[in-house]
């Protein structure tokens, strides 16, 4: 697999009766990108994923992952899954899934990653007993105990709390730094955003739009949000009179200006304020979030 | 092989760990071996001549038909089995191993059984030592690999439960521990051939303790040997990864096929 391809998806299809799930999707993977895969429920993300886990068969379509088909008999060890819906037995204790999925992988227990987890003093507790924020942490740590070079992690925030999901971030980052090349299915744009080199947003079993958020979020008819709150009043009556401006409102005392070109209508606003004599408290400049283009893609099917 | 044995370790240690396990493999059955032996030997002294193949055969029966398939439909329905296909544990593992560690508890409760059967209660050990062993070896082989069909095979807990108190409730009444084989009118004679439990104990009964038996011992060895085969046969090709994935190698119904050997038997056998 050359170009530093990693994965390789070319029209995969599975149909479930008279549904299609997954319909003819393609993408390709390089080494060491966190490829999100982001759509409303039923999209075909957890299809997708199953299907280059092996645990579905694909109707159609051809997948390869490190240049191995998928019944290859090293891919098990090539690959790190953490499942939507998975469990271990209840009874299992924490070193023991350590030491049971490790012997199963060929590799020696990694304790050092319970200690990472924060799972070292529940070394000894049943996988019944353990929480679900906890729970979640083992099971990546387990998927990633092998280190395999690909991670396929299906909603691996769903459940955690603040603190879980930041330090489960830090991890998948360095992940990434060490070259593991990650698929990340998450109904969580601000992970997605955050995370993702590129992203694709699957809907009705199509890839509807793929990129960086970047260029995702740029495609849109969203606009860039300037907020600026100044000392004086000069900004009292210039509502939708800078250049590029489409709408403006108030909000928590800023004045809050919807441009179509950022760029532009900051400056204009700066020089405007200069001209008059008032001064800047504050100017804020958000751009189009990936949450708010996805709900533009999905919502009015742009595609 | 590390990795079997770190399973099998495992594996173990929940038949101990999981109340309910533990419950049916050691606690019911050592429990009931009491309570019949202080009961049936003030009752039917004759009893007290085969008791501890019957305590032996009730242990088994508790363990392998009440106790095996019930993890199985729970592990599949909790995703467990999808956890370990992704980490690559082999169908043919989570198959095979489970029974073995029965065999192992088993082994225990036997040993006490035979140990304290003649000691408290005056029960007769075996005269042939390695014909009990091997009789208890293919008993065992026959049952687990009927309590993991059954398990492989069934939709739900609540279909478990049905499959295996339709084998396990006819075994405990007329499978001839209760009530002498040659007491039974014939229809039930002919139906208490279909369950493995007759076999075994008219197995027990012939080569351990040298009872007439009316027919070739031989035929109940194959029978039970064939009913073991055909079960984990068919438990491999059944075998379900997954409950919300419905692609599987064949009709579950094909669990049926393991009567068929037992047809055989309640056909030809007096």
């Amino acid at each position: 697999m050359g170009n530093g391809l990693v994965v390789e998806v070319k029209d995969l299809t599975k149909t479930y009766g008279d549904i299609k799930a997954v319909d003819g999707i393609s993408f390709k993977v390089k080494k060491g990108e966190i490829f999100g895969l982001l759509g409303p429920n039923g999209a075909g993300k957890t299809t997708t994923l199953e299907c280059i886990e092996g645990l579905r068969k694909p109707d159609e379509g051809t997948f390869m992952l490190m240049g191995l088909n998928p019944d290859h008999r090293n891919l098990r060890n090539m690959i790190g899954i953490q499942l939507q819906v998975s469990g271990l037995p209840g009874t299992m204790r924490t070193g023991e899934a350590m030491n049971f999925i490790c012997t199963y992988h060929g590799v020696g227990p990694r304790n050092d990653l319970l200690g990472r987890f924060g799972l070292k003093e529940k070394k000894n507790t049943q996988y019944q007993f353990l929480s679900t924020g906890l729970q979640r942490k083992l099971a990546l740590a387990l998927a990633i105990a092998h280190k395999p070079p690909i991670l396929i992690l299906d909603e691996p925030t769903a459940g955690l709390d603040v603190g879980s999901r930041v330090e489960f971030h830090t991890i998948i980052k360095e992940l990434q730094d060490s070259g593991t090349t990650i698929i990340l299915a998450t109904h969580d744009m601000a992970e997605a955003e955050k995370m993702s080199s590129r992203v694709a947003i699957l809907l009705n079993g199509k890839i509807v739009a793929t990129g960086t958020p970047r260029e995702i979020t740029a495609t849109g008819k969203g606009f860039t949000r300037i907020s600026v709150q100044v000392k004086g009043s000069s900004l009292l009556n210039m509502t939708g009179k800078f250049l590029k401006v489409i709408k403006s409102s108030k909000r928590d005392g800023y004045e809050v200006y919807f441009s179509s070109d950022a760029g532009t209508t900051v400056s204009a606003i700066i020089k405007y304020i200069s001209e008059n004599n008032d001064e800047l408290i504050d100017l804020r400049v958000e751009r189009p979030s990936l949450e708010e283009r996805f709900l533009e893609i999905t919502s009015k099917g742009d595609h | 092989m590390k990795a079997f044995k770190n399973h099998f370790a495992f594996e173990f240690k929940t038949g101990i760990r999981d109340k309910n396990l533990l419950l049916l493999n050691y606690l019911f059955p050592l429990g009931f071996y009491v309570l019949i032996s202080v009961l049936m030997v003030n009752i039917n002294p004759v009893f007290i001549e085969t008791l501890i193949p019957a305590m032996i055969l009730i242990s088994i029966l508790a363990s392998t038909l009440l106790g095996l398939p019930e993890p199985y439909v729970k592990m599949r329905e909790a995703g467990i089995f999808r956890s370990y296909k992704v980490n690559g544990v082999p169908a043919s593992s989570i198959v095979i191993i489970p029974p073995l560690t029965i065999i192992l508890h088993m082994v225990v409760v036997s040993v006490i059984i035979v140990l304290t059967a003649s000691i408290f209660f005056g029960a007769p050990l075996p005269l042939n030592w390695i014909n009990f062993i091997l009789v208890f070896i293919l008993t065992l082989f026959a049952s687990t690999g009927l309590g993991v069909l059954i398990g492989v095979a069934s939709s739900n807990t609540r279909a478990t439960v049905l499959w295996s108190q339709l084998f396990f409730l006819p075994s405990m009444m007329i499978g001839g521990f209760f009530i002498p084989a040659q007491m039974l009118p014939l229809v039930i004679k002919k139906i208490s051939l279909l369950l493995p439990v007759t076999h075994s104990f008219n197995l027990f009964k012939y080569f351990s303790y040298q009872q007439y038996l009316g027919y070739d011992p031989l035929w109940s060895i194959l029978i039970l040997f064939a009913g073991g085969i055909i079960a984990f046969g068919l438990a491999i090709f059944l075998f379900n990864w997954d409950s919300k994935n419905n692609t599987r190698r064949g009709h579950p119904a094909l669990a049926f096929l393991v009567l068929i050997p037992y047809i055989i038997g309640a056909i030809f056998l007096p």
